[in-house]
């Protein structure tokens, strides 16, 4: 393409200055601005004027605050969980899952359903399924614990089990699990499925058995694509808390407290909007390094050019 | 695969043919099982949704019963379902067009003009996606708060602006009027600005124009060059390039990032919350509202789940192959 030198700047300025303006307006200020007021004490409800410039003393107060220290605790083992089942059993079910078959394309259909589900549905549905009086899973779990009576030393009766600290974590976690393997089932059953076939045949008449494949050729050549797609997992998990503050709404006690709720928490309940914006900020660094992640893997602007 | 037929060869030396069925039918067996996980919770959902709330308050599960639209009626009738219905279209299909148009522009630009900066904008494209949206949470307040304080005080010169707005709108025949149907249209605008819908659009946009953009590139990129660069030598604007030539051939394009940002906007819950006030709630949030001190209305909420599920599934059922376009486009593509 030949364009003058006028035309080099102002047309691909116009065609991109309504998403920039858009980006900045709706993203990138309330970002700088979180900076901003991460520096200030300043309590809901009051105006901007009244706030007070702390310096640093926010971010110190956070080094020393238990609370935070919890969160990040706990966003660290929920993240874990739910990403390394996730991974796995998604993996593993497109692995075994790989052939073509018929009516595929109606369970592909299916898998992709409680990925269109609303976080706040799909919290309260499993919110009611894990009732302590009315649920299915504490009435099946019961009669199971009924049935054969020496299970019942393993924990198969009632529980409250959004209410007991120890198990509040896990059901979330089972939660996620529902509703995100599918996600990772199905990038990597398209990935699978879009490995080059000489690849494999050849590696086939060189008599590499089912295992080996798995192992040694479609593993490592999915490997750039698992990698990318952890990282979406992972980041998505940082920046998600719907389905918490629905389920939970971070207790009982701190045990569900993750991050992005407790900025919530910290601006909406305690009413401390600095504070807030304190852990913003940390959250904000979190997810920024991760995507920096995606960025060495998966770049668009790498890709050639016309 | 492999590993199987050679271990049924040295127990047992049946004919192929039998194995490969064999597998076969493990594979259904084991798709129908995880089909079965999946579509339980949601069955238990719509199921529960018909019960009266002495059914649903039994210690054991119900299986059997004399179903009841109560739920629903009592949603429709006394909840204003059709004013949040409205809210969450207003909001869902605004932000939608808004964002498709300005992505596409952006798209076009970054994939197909040579520029300075071309390559930062798209990498903070990348980066910007990754926002939490709880980080929006304490600049909202902060943004919104003085735009509230200020219209209140008329201190704004947009206070000038929204109040003529507002008395304009409330004084049109639409809204003077009194049928149950305008009673909930009215309030989508006579809010004005200030309902929060507005910046529900803005926020939601700016969340999905990351995504939209990337998307997009991808698309532009598998669309061969010559046909433009030929336009171009005819004396094409690069606008009449991008309307004419580009813009019919991305509509698929355009249908997979309609999908997810629909999706999004239709399911956000949290910025919704935040924003939107008693007038204006979107389905997510008022679907909330009846989790309350007295109990949980599981009835009722059911019923809203299931109302807020259709327009998704009905995506799901007719755009699958879409949707998976878009799902491993943002893992597979770059």
């Amino acid at each position: 393409m030949k364009e003058s030198k006028n035309l080099r700047w102002i047309v691909p300025s116009i065609f991109i200055l309504p998403a920039v303006i858009i980006l900045v307006v709706g993203l990138i200020v309330p970002v700088i601005q979180a900076f901003y007021i991460s520096f200030f004490r300043w309590d809901m409800g009051t105006p901007w004027t009244s706030a007070q410039f702390l310096g640093l003393d926010n971010y110190k107060r956070m080094l020393a605050d238990e609370g935070v220290r919890t969160s990040i605790w706990v966003t660290l083992r929920y993240t874990f969980w739910t990403t390394t089942i996730e991974m796995l059993l998604g993996i593993a079910f497109a692995l075994a899952l790989e052939k073509p078959i018929k009516g595929a394309s109606v369970f592909r259909t299916i898998f992709i359903l409680p990925l269109m589900v609303s976080p706040v549905v799909v919290g309260l549905i499993w919110k009611y399924m894990l009732d302590a009086r009315t649920g299915v899973i504490n009435y099946y779990i019961e009669a199971i614990g009924k049935a054969i009576p020496f299970l019942q030393n393993f924990g198969f009766e009632r529980h409250s089990f959004l209410g007991e600290p120890q198990l509040a974590l896990p059901a979330l976690i089972i939660t996620d699990i529902w509703q995100w393997t599918p996600f990772i089932f199905i990038i990597i059953l398209a990935g699978l499925q879009a490995l080059p076939a000489e690849i494999m045949e050849a590696a086939f008449i060189d008599g590499a058995n089912w295992l080996q494949m798995t192992l040694w050729v479609k593993l490592p050549m999915m490997l750039p694509l698992i990698i990318v797609t952890l990282l979406m997992r992972i980041i998505d998990v940082f920046r998600a808390l719907e389905v918490i503050f629905i389920m939970t709404f971070g207790g009982p006690g701190q045990s569900t407290n993750v991050l992005s709720l407790k900025i919530y928490r910290t601006a909406f309940q305690s009413q401390d909007l600095g504070y807030a914006s304190v852990i913003s900020v940390i959250l904000i660094g979190i997810t920024f390094v991760l995507s920096l992640g995606i960025l060495l893997y998966n770049n668009p602007a790498k890709v050639e050019g016309s | 695969m492999q590993s199987f037929a050679s271990k049924s060869n040295t127990i047992e030396k049946k004919p192929s043919k039998f194995r490969i069925k064999w597998f076969r039918v493990l594979h259904y067996i084991m798709l129908i099982t995880l089909a079965l996980i999946i579509l339980g919770p949601l069955y238990l959902m719509v199921l529960t949704s018909f019960k009266q709330q002495v059914v649903i308050m039994s210690r054991e599960p119900v299986w059997f019963f004399v179903p009841t639209v109560h739920n629903y009626q009592h949603i429709i009738e006394e909840e204003h379902f059709l004013r949040h219905l409205l809210s969450s279209l207003a909001v869902g299909l605004t932000s939608t067009v808004l964002t498709l148009f300005v992505s596409g522009w952006a798209a076009y630009a970054i994939a197909r003009m040579k520029f300075p900066g071309r390559g930062l904008m798209a990498n903070t494209t990348l980066v910007v996606r990754m926002v939490p949206p709880a980080v929006l949470t304490v600049p909202i307040v902060a943004l919104w708060g003085a735009w509230e304080l200020s219209l209140a005080n008329g201190t704004s010169i947009f206070s000038g602006i929204n109040n003529a707005y507002v008395s304009w709108i409330n004084s049109t025949v639409l809204c003077t009027s009194s049928s149950y149907w305008l009673e909930a249209v009215c309030p989508l605008f006579s809010d004005g600005l200030t309902d929060g819908r507005l910046g529900l659009i803005l926020f939601y946009s700016a969340l999905n124009l990351p995504f939209t953009v990337w998307l997009l590139i991808g698309f532009i990129r598998q669309i061969p060059v010559d046909l433009e660069e030929a336009a171009i030598v005819d004396g094409a604007t690069p606008f009449q390039v991008f309307n004419k030539i580009l813009f019919p051939l991305l509509k698929s394009g355009y249908a997979v990032a309609a999908i997810f940002t629909f999706r999004i906007a239709w399911n956000e819950f949290l910025l919704a919350l935040i924003l939107t006030g008693r007038n204006s709630y979107t389905l997510p949030v008022k679907t909330t509202l009846f989790i309350r001190e007295s109990g949980v209305q599981w009835g009722l909420i059911m019923a809203m789940g299931t109302l807020i599920l259709i327009p998704p599934m009905l995506l799901t059922f007719f755009s699958a192959r879409q949707i998976i376009q878009g799902m491993t486009a943002g893992a597979v593509k770059g």
